[in-house]
């Protein structure tokens, strides 16, 4: 093993009082809500969420400033007797999406959730917009928080704002999709606190930065890395655990399946991410890695085919959820290749983050145009999509080029992101990966053209919608694909943001 | 607490955590599952508890931090039991029966 860093006492950075601000705001959302009720809910969400939107652009700008990681002690007191707030530069570019995601998906809903003309209180919105708030709230805690065991109450807040909103509509099935989603929620956050419990008696520390020092390759590291990483693959429904995942995200109202598909997910996955790449760097050995990637594979390719196999819409863009979380770990063999090889791990770990991203904004994307489909057509058959190209034309323009992010093909996100992952995988020499993202694309790119065929067939007679769909809704859309369309650009930045904070080699694993 | 005391603990921990994982996976009902994450959830405070123990050998009475984990994990175990039943009696009266196994074969509609 290299010599580990020497750990320096920290203290509050000059921006670290953002931070507490963007913990604190969601959850006092929240409670305004409640305290508000149903009529007044909504304002409060579209009150905060602009807020948050600034407050999350304002610490990428100080990490950027400072290029370093953001750090606030609470009340003070240094770890590891005190809990730490730290945002680097993979914290600060989830912030961010997650803002400019919930202000879209809010947009996108304010009229889907309104409370009504006559008066009186609506449970529905007031349920929906409490919980956005929530499930904000939660992702920020999860992003910023620098202990294990705040992590592990930001996951179950995750799983207690997610599951409430995949049964916002009450219909059975919906209700045993939510209760499926709550049991594997409630699995992997059991097996994640045994883990930190196994960390914290074997090392006295739940802290992070503090732990990855002191981690040795021993069993009851190796045991608690097991556990909690089984526990957080269970939340971020990585094949094969990825079976509560399709009925609850399809189910769920258009707004509610954009946000658990395009952040929420994300929210278990940014947490391996700090299990594997900060925590325990240095006793992950190569062959887990091949592991976790080879579960992976197998998720993108099981997703894609049975996307391929799906009659209706929803449930294809869930299936295609469950294949993109696989494109994520591909990122962990290639950060520990490329470390062994004493490179830099920016171009997996960066690629990773960009997937994660472009996944994001294009999913909710297209979670949010299936949301207007079915209410213009009434149904989401993809048989009988014919016509809709000419009724909702920015909304099929938008699935295209969500579609173009999520096959990979310039200059989108997801084309960089791939660039990235595969340029790693070659210069590793592990063309297996290799050949897993080029089907994988391959694959994804059949099932985006046979709903783009469809609902482009001409018609002779143009269909009557049932509900007129109002063009800026259409246009919040277009404005998230367009998004992930053109996320390819980032790599004309001058700095890559995601590895402030970051060292540049890993220390070195198991060989 | 002597080491063979903190093993026995330990292990009868463990045997809880198996317990209740097995009854998570074997069992259909979802009460059943409710029930059997708690067993899991105990099996993971007594391990708080042990931890706990092992740290007072250095003379201490005992170590303060996993007591406090712990009453968080309980109370957070507590509320997602609440959220499970809860949903449960929902699914109940709303199909009349409590299950997670659809009621016909075919894929789920999509609303």
């Amino acid at each position: 093993m290299n010599t580990l860093p020497t750990l320096l006492p920290e203290a509050t950075s000059a921006g670290g009082y953002l931070l507490v601000l963007a913990l604190v705001l969601p959850f006092v959302g929240v409670l305004a809500a409640l305290t508000l009720g149903g009529r007044h809910a909504r304002a409060v969400a579209m009150l905060a969420l602009p807020l948050g939107l600034v407050l999350s652009l304002a610490i990428v700008v100080e990490a950027v400033r400072s290029g370093q990681t953001l750090v606030y002690l609470l009340g003070g007191w240094a770890p590891p007797l005190g809990i730490a707030l730290r945002a680097d530069g993979l914290s600060a570019v989830m912030l961010l999406t997650t803002a400019v995601i919930l202000l879209a998906v809010a947009c996108f809903a304010h009229a889907d959730f309104a409370a009504p003309a006559a008066g009186g209180e609506a449970r529905r919105p007031f349920m929906f917009w409490t919980l956005l708030l929530a499930m904000w709230g939660s992702l920020n805690t999860v992003f910023l928080a620098g202990d294990l065991f705040t992590l592990y109450v930001a996951l179950e807040l995750l799983g207690f704002a997610g599951v409430p909103l995949v049964c916002l509509e009450e219909r059975p099935e919906t209700l045993q999709a939510a209760l499926r989603y709550l049991l594997f929620a409630l699995i992997g956050s059991v097996l994640y606190m045994l883990g930190a419990v196994l960390l914290y008696g074997a090392y006295g520390t739940l802290d992070i930065a503090r732990l990855a020092t002191l981690v040795r390759p021993e069993p009851a590291a190796f045991a608690a890395a097991a556990l909690m990483t089984v526990g957080l693959l269970a939340k971020t429904a990585l094949f094969p655990l990825h079976l509560w995942l399709p009925p609850a995200h399809a189910g769920a109202p258009a707004a509610a399946s954009a946000v658990l598909s395009a952040l929420t997910v994300k929210g278990s996955f940014f947490l391996v991410i700090r299990l594997w790449l900060d925590v325990m760097p240095g006793i992950v050995t190569p062959a887990a890695g091949q592991l976790l990637a080879a579960c992976g594979a197998a998720a993108i390719f099981v997703g894609n085919v049975v996307a391929l196999r799906q009659k209706r819409l929803k449930l294809l863009i869930a299936y295609s959820t469950v294949a993109q979380i696989g494109y994520l770990f591909l990122m962990f063999p290639l950060a520990a290749g490329l470390s062994a090889l004493q490179l830099p791990t920016a171009p997996a770990v960066t690629g990773g983050m960009l997937q994660a991203i472009s996944h994001a904004t294009a999913k909710a994307a297209m979670f949010m145009g299936a949301g207007l489909i079915y209410s213009t057509l009434g149904h989401d058959r993809i048989a009988d999509l014919r016509g809709v190209g000419r009724q909702l034309p920015m909304t099929m323009l938008a699935f295209a080029l969500g579609g173009v992010a999520l096959i990979g093909l310039p200059p989108s996100g997801g084309f960089m992101a791939k660039w990235l992952l595969l340029a790693a995988a070659l210069t590793t020499g592990q063309w297996w990966w290799v050949v897993v993202l080029v089907l994988g694309g391959l694959l994804t790119s059949f099932y985006v053209f046979i709903v783009l065929v469809r609902a482009m067939a001409a018609v002779d007679v143009p269909l009557t919608p049932k509900i007129v769909v109002p063009r800026h809704r259409e246009a919040v859309v277009l404005a998230l694909a367009g998004l992930s369309f053109l996320l390819g650009c980032v790599a004309l930045l001058p700095l890559d943001v995601v590895q402030i904070g970051r060292p540049a080699l890993l220390p070195a694993g198991l060989q | 607490m002597s080491v063979a005391e903190s093993t026995f603990y330990g292990l009868c921990a463990a045997a809880l955590v198996g317990i209740g994982l097995y009854g998570l996976i074997v069992n259909p009902q979802p009460l059943r599952k409710i029930l059997s994450f708690n067993l899991v959830g105990s099996g993971v405070f007594l391990i708080f508890g042990v931890v706990a123990r092992r740290g007072a050998a250095l003379g201490m009475g005992g170590d303060p931090v996993p007591q406090a984990l712990v009453i968080t994990g309980i109370v957070v175990a507590f509320s997602a039991t609440a959220l499970a039943v809860a949903l449960v009696v929902r699914l109940h009266e709303t199909t009349g029966a409590a299950t997670l196994m659809p009621a016909d074969a075919g894929e789920p509609p999509t609303p």
